[in-house]
């Protein structure tokens, strides 16, 4: 079977997120916002007033960081728009989402199912994933434009909020859903059940690393 | 003599096509895996991956937004000489660095580890690093860039010999496994091993095995090319693909090399490139001629010699 395509508003309705099924495949339209580790730091450490009027404007927070530069007459010039991993941002999530009403929250990875129970699922929030990574020449023509760039001078390009007008975005995987379900975790689950037979006839190091297991079920993050 | 101003413009072209362009043989390596995935979601990926390539490739824009770490290795012919020597080379290697970082655009990902000060051009303390190696013969300087990703899919373990075969499939498993899980290692990809030297030059090794070897060559050491095969088979029979996802190819390629080590231990390490595998190389002549290729071609016979001397007439084999 293959996934099902659908075209999603960056400021969506309860409506259309209760009907996302994990593993869809979505194309993002309206205004994005890219925001880690710098730009929570800033906004909920620092207590900087956030720049742009969230979620009116856009309920969408992209884990991201363009390959983009400012020209010196001030326009922008973005190429390619890859995501960063998800979940070292854990910290501040829960946070940054009561504050801003993020309903959509794009990256790499995913988080863990814990984290979608305990803050995706109460603010009615669900996790896009990136496909690859990276898609980024595909992104980045999804880039109809950029609006703004904000805290680029304290946080450096890579850490900067950029403000981007999307036109069919995409592709991105629907990695969590209402119920706080992780299509991450489901496919461990499918792939662990086979990947004894796999370690047969391998052997175990003889110097130990501290901390280390032998369960398999164990993943890196959560 | 080579010229600086030649050098410089040629590593500016060496930094758009790394970004840019998917290197042939991982390209065609890719092709084939998207053939074979039967897994629903992973097969999505690897088309969506391929059409990214495409994408980047009409666009002249950077297939992927995260430029990883852009770093240089040099080789050179004995009798290379460069206009202003080794100081001018390594300060066109950084302005190349710094001018396509903005002309692209690539990301500027390099920051301070402390003070996260970011110049914006991806060079720094350290930064872009440039390695360097030799060749017996030849007026040509090999320029080799290489955007290698920068945070997962890499890990050193020192192993014994005791651990034997056994232990290095157990230690490769459990990285391919561990950073494959969510895709974290951007597979599938080409995999690098080092295997003896110290900690540091098992690293080196194991990241220009995955790095400045292509896809489908294999170790001279017929034994060692043999490994090489049947680690590639084991990784892509995890029944883990792209993004972690049910699916059979984790691996494009499995690229090992060795330096001797301390007789008591057998060092190892794990290197994922990944679903860009960024590499563009040019030779730069000293009468002007400029070759570009994308097949680094670093470990020759003479990178890979045994013998306290190279004898002269074995220059030619090197050739």
């Amino acid at each position: 079977m293959k996934p099902r395509h659908i075209t999603l508003s960056t400021t969506p309705s309860a409506h259309d997120i209760a009907g996302l099924r994990l593993g869809d495949i979505v194309y993002l339209d309206g205004l994005m916002y890219t925001a880690r580790e710098g730009v929570y730091m800033r906004a909920l450490e620092v207590k900087a007033n956030i720049p742009e009027e969230l979620p009116s404007q856009s309920a969408a927070n992209f884990h991201c960081s363009p390959a983009a530069a400012i020209r010196e007459d001030g326009t922008f010039d973005m190429g390619a728009v890859t995501a960063t991993a998800s979940f070292r941002f854990a910290k501040w999530l829960p946070e940054w989402m009561a504050k801003t009403g993020a309903k959509l929250i794009i990256g790499k990875g995913g988080m863990s199912s814990k984290d979608y129970k305990e803050y995706f699922v109460p603010n009615g929030a669900v996790y896009l994933s990136t496909v690859g990574y990276g898609t980024g020449a595909l992104l980045g023509r999804g880039v109809e434009k950029v609006e703004a760039v904000h805290w680029h001078e304290e946080l450096g390009l890579a850490q900067a909020m950029w403000v981007i007008k999307c036109n069919h975005m995409g592709p991105f995987i629907v990695a969590s859903d209402l119920e706080g379900n992780c299509l991450f975790e489901r496919e461990n689950a499918r792939i662990s059940e086979k990947i004894t037979r796999v370690y047969e006839g391998t052997r175990p190091a003889v110097l130990k690393r501290f901390g280390e297991t032998d369960d398999r079920n164990d993943e890196l993050i959560g | 003599m080579i010229s600086i101003d030649l050098l410089q413009k040629t590593a500016e072209t060496l930094m758009d096509k790394a970004a840019i362009e998917i290197p042939d043989d991982y390209l065609a390596g890719l092709q084939a895996a998207a053939k074979s995935e039967d897994g629903e979601l992973s097969s999505f990926v690897l088309s969506a991956m391929l059409e990214n390539y495409e994408a980047a490739k009409q666009d002249r824009r950077a297939m992927c937004g995260d430029t990883g770490t852009p770093r240089w290795y040099v080789k050179m012919g004995n009798e290379a000489q460069i206009d202003g020597g080794p100081v001018a080379l390594e300060a066109a290697l950084r302005r190349a660095t710094a001018n396509r970082t903005d002309g692209v655009p690539l990301r500027p990902n390099r920051v301070h580890p402390l003070w996260r000060t970011d110049h914006n051009n991806n060079v720094g303390i350290n930064a872009p690093e440039i390695e360097y190696g030799f060749e017996p013969a030849g007026s040509w300087i090999d320029l080799i860039t290489v955007h290698k990703g920068g945070l997962f899919g890499t890990d050193y373990r020192m192993l014994f010999p005791s651990d034997g075969i056994k232990g290095i499939k157990r230690f490769y498993l459990d990285c391919l496994v561990a950073f494959g899980k969510r895709g974290l290692a951007c597979q599938p990809a080409i995999i690098g091993i080092g295997l003896g030297g110290g900690k540091d030059t098992c690293m080196v090794l194991g990241k220009r095995a995955a790095c400045l070897r292509v896809v489908g060559d294999r170790n001279p050491d017929p034994r060692i090319a043999e490994l090489e095969d049947e680690l590639k088979e084991l990784g892509n029979s995890i029944g883990m693909g792209a993004m972690g996802f049910v699916g059979k190819n984790m691996v494009i390629d499995t690229n090992i090399e060795v330096g001797f080590c301390h007789t008591g231990g057998m060092q190892m390490s794990v290197h994922a490139f990944c679903l860009s595998s960024r590499r563009a190389v040019a030779r730069v002549y000293d009468d002007g001629r400029v070759e570009y290729r994308t097949d680094p071609n670093w470990f020759t016979a003479y990178q890979r010699r045994e013998t306290v001397e190279w004898p002269a007439d074995t220059i030619e084999a090197s050739q």
